[in-house]
């Protein structure tokens, strides 16, 4: 009996101190809000899941996994959404870059290739000190294949990097082909015909009502150069990062060139942006660029004297057009580095010089076409025949630089060799002080010219911009609109007195005159 | 840049167009590292180079204990020898504006001159004097590097901390702008002395790094 009693006592003692241990176990932790009992269940509930061999080697650590798991679990609501950077949407535009062709690839190999030799370029402006980084170099490089590819040119070069404010223009210049002359004079021709219809239905309006005519006549426009000749003898593509596509240039017209050496704005990146400015520029920054992009090449494209001689087309000396072909010279043996990098006169202009006009060829505005009415024409001829302009005439193609004009007390290059401890090898630099940013080496046959640089020439000490004409004179003062005073008062009664006395005076006479008559 | 990481920086500042010949590079690479054992700055940093009509400079800082105020400039026709700036006083700041126009000879030597006639007096005792204003290249190249860092020196926020004896200094716990962080140009300060300070709104103060 006692032992029975014993034992439900000792059972119901350990049933006790059971509860007591689970209560126990059951409180929470006061720091981690966390009990004994909930994390030994979740541990052994892991055990039992896993099945882990030497379960008991590792059983620390499953447990601090475990705890560490409640917390986590707790802080993963707000995850990140991936964003796409602009970085990665250009990593995969410039991926297709390095993508290559499955068509037979060997063929390209054997056919010269329009495009030079980057990686020979690129190895000698990074001795020169000047360009872009050797990866972005070799992406631009890539990209001037792919738009070699595209547009099948003839031939293309890297012209150089323009920089914006906000973003930036890489350039490329290539030669037209053939087909493409015939085209844009087709464009040119259809969008002056348009102009002159509407032109034609305004005048027919006018003829109802004729208004005064101004007398106004604004100064010819000089015509476009012709595509592949002068300003526009190559063409040139633009594009913001190597990768996006190549956009080209419209041809420039001699009145962009006038009104570009006047305003000084820089790019902005974008090709529709509006040119706010006085004198007002006739275009957008796409013209702009091309203007910029025609003075550049035409004060800075230098190579070593003899590379290109003139072609060999024209016999008469006598002409006085200036000679705007010029060919490579295959008996060309390369001048010494030391030479180049110390004299000037041993680097030539190979592109033609604009002149004031804005054309390469000067062509004279005197002469009127025939779409004046006659009336008109014959006048004009006669007043203009004593003073006709006088022919510009610039520095004719291959002149050496020796004969670049100074200005603002600058030379206008500076020249030195790429490096003077190994000067066996070195290439010889010149950089421009008239366009900053312009630089060209020549070592040995091999040459270039680039140019990176925000598109602007050396102003000397300050910009001022062009001030407005004066006001135009109005209408010739004459009697018929000076004004003059209303008569007064008195002045009136005293004329209408005087116009009286006068009739009467006239009416006694014609009295007096019959009276006489009568009599007679 | 820091004359540690000079060797890759370079090429992330190609974009404009200016980088430096593989021989100036390892040129600079090793002058650098003896230039701050001599003069024992905390950090020398490669500043940059400036166009000469003959010869280009190439500038480089040394900073000592406090970043701002400690900073001696040198320059140097080959990355090999280096010679040092005076400091630009308020003197020679307007000296050199006065006299110095045109570009950079490249010659340190060279002195610009600058003929200024006043008038001192009124009326019949006008007298005339000429004022010729003398500035060499040296002093040039001084004013212009300090005009350029007092108006251009940008700096991240957060990447300089004033420690609590006053003294400017890199702060070593800065990991750098997020990438929408970076787009923002408030988060970019000019590293310079503050200017007009007394006279900013306590809202502007606000958005300052350290005021003290």
């Amino acid at each position: 009996m006692e032992t029975a009693d014993e034992n439900q006592d000792s059972s119901q003692l350990k049933v006790q101190s059971a509860a007591s241990l689970k209560a126990f176990m059951l409180k929470n932790s006061t720091k981690s809000n966390l009990n004994l009992y909930d994390h030994l269940t979740q541990l052994l509930i892991k055990v039992m899941d896993e099945q882990l061999q030497n379960v008991v080697d590792v059983i620390e650590d499953i447990s601090h996994d475990v705890k560490r798991g409640l917390v986590e679990d707790k802080q993963s609501t707000l995850r990140d959404l991936p964003q796409t950077t602009a970085a990665e949407l250009l990593a995969e535009q410039q991926r297709l870059l390095f993508s290559r062709p499955e068509d037979a690839d060997q063929e390209d190999e054997l056919v010269e290739t329009p495009l030079p030799n980057v990686s020979e370029i690129g190895f000698y402006l990074e001795q020169a000190g000047v360009g872009l980084g050797r990866e972005e170099m070799q992406r631009i490089f890539l990209a001037l294949k792919q738009l070699v590819e595209s547009q099948a040119l003839l031939r293309c070069r890297l012209w150089g990097k323009i920089l914006g404010t906000e973003s930036s223009y890489i350039v490329a210049e290539a030669e037209y082909r053939e087909g493409e002359e015939e085209e844009e004079q087709i464009t040119d021709e259809a969008a002056e015909e348009e102009e002159r219809e509407t032109e034609a239905q305004d005048s027919e309006e006018n003829e109802m009502d004729p208004l005064p005519q101004s007398t106004y006549k604004p100064a010819p426009v000089v015509p476009k150069e012709a595509i592949g000749t002068g300003a526009n003898k190559c063409v040139y593509y633009v594009c913001k990062e190597p990768g996006l596509p190549w956009v080209k240039l419209p041809p420039v017209s001699p009145v962009q060139i006038t009104v570009a050496r006047h305003i000084r704005k820089f790019f902005t990146g974008r090709l529709d942006t509006p040119v706010n400015s006085y004198p007002p520029f006739p275009g957008n920054e796409a013209n702009y660029l091309r203007a910029q992009i025609a003075r550049i090449s035409a004060g800075t494209q230098v190579s070593p004297q003899g590379f290109f001689q003139a072609g060999e087309e024209e016999g008469d000396e006598e002409d006085e057009a200036p000679r705007d072909s010029y060919e490579v010279n295959p008996d060309f043996e390369g001048i010494p580095v030391a030479e180049m990098a110390e004299s000037l006169s041993t680097w030539v202009h190979h592109v033609q010089h604009i002149l004031q006009q804005g054309r390469c060829t000067w062509v004279n505005l005197a002469v009127k076409p025939g779409e004046d009415s006659n009336e008109e024409g014959e006048a004009e001829e006669k007043e203009e025949e004593p003073d006709e302009p006088e022919p510009e005439v610039g520095p004719p193609l291959l002149t050496p630089l020796s004969q670049d004009a100074e200005m603002f007390n600058t030379p206008p290059w500076s020249s030195k060799m790429s490096s003077t401890l190994t000067s066996q090898h070195a290439a010889a630099v010149l950089r421009s002080n008239l366009w900053p940013g312009a630089y060209a080496y020549a070592c040995g046959k091999k040459f270039e010219n680039i140019y990176v640089g925000w598109g602007l020439k050396y102003a000397g000490e300050g910009y001022s911009p062009p001030v407005p004409p004066p006001p135009q004179k109005e209408y010739p003062s004459g009697p018929e609109i000076t004004e003059a005073l209303d008569p007064s008062l008195e002045e009136e009664q005293a004329l209408k007195e005087a116009l009286e006395e006068q009739q009467a005076a006239q009416e006694e006479m014609e009295d007096t005159d019959e009276e006489e008559e009568d009599d007679d | 840049m820091n004359s540690d990481s000079l060797y890759y920086s370079l090429e992330l500042v190609a974009g404009s167009g200016y980088t430096l010949n593989i021989e100036q590079r390892a040129a600079l690479q090793t002058s650098l590292v003896i230039l701050r054992k001599n003069y024992k700055f905390q950090r020398v940093l490669y500043w940059g180079k400036i166009l000469g009509l003959k010869e280009d400079y190439f500038i480089a800082q040394g900073r000592g204990e406090d970043e701002m105020n400690d900073k001696k400039n040198l320059y140097s026709f080959n990355c090999m020898d280096w010679f040092l700036l005076p400091p630009a006083t308020d003197s020679m700041i307007d000296e050199v504006s006065r006299a110095a126009k045109g570009r950079f000879t490249g010659d340190p030597s060279y002195v610009y001159e600058h003929l200024e006639i006043r008038r001192q007096g009124e009326g019949d005792e006008a007298e005339e004097e000429e004022v010729v204003t003398k500035v060499n290249e040296e002093s040039r190249l001084a004013v212009t590097v300090h005009q350029i860092d007092e108006e251009v020196s940008v700096v991240p926020r957060g990447a300089f901390i004033k420690s609590p004896h006053g003294l400017v200094q890199v702060n070593r716990s800065f990991g750098g702008l997020s990438h929408s962080e970076a787009g923002k140009l408030d988060n970019f300060l000019h590293f310079s002395k503050p200017k007009n300070l007394k006279k900013k709104s306590i809202l502007e103060m606000g958005d300052f790094e350290s005021i003290y």
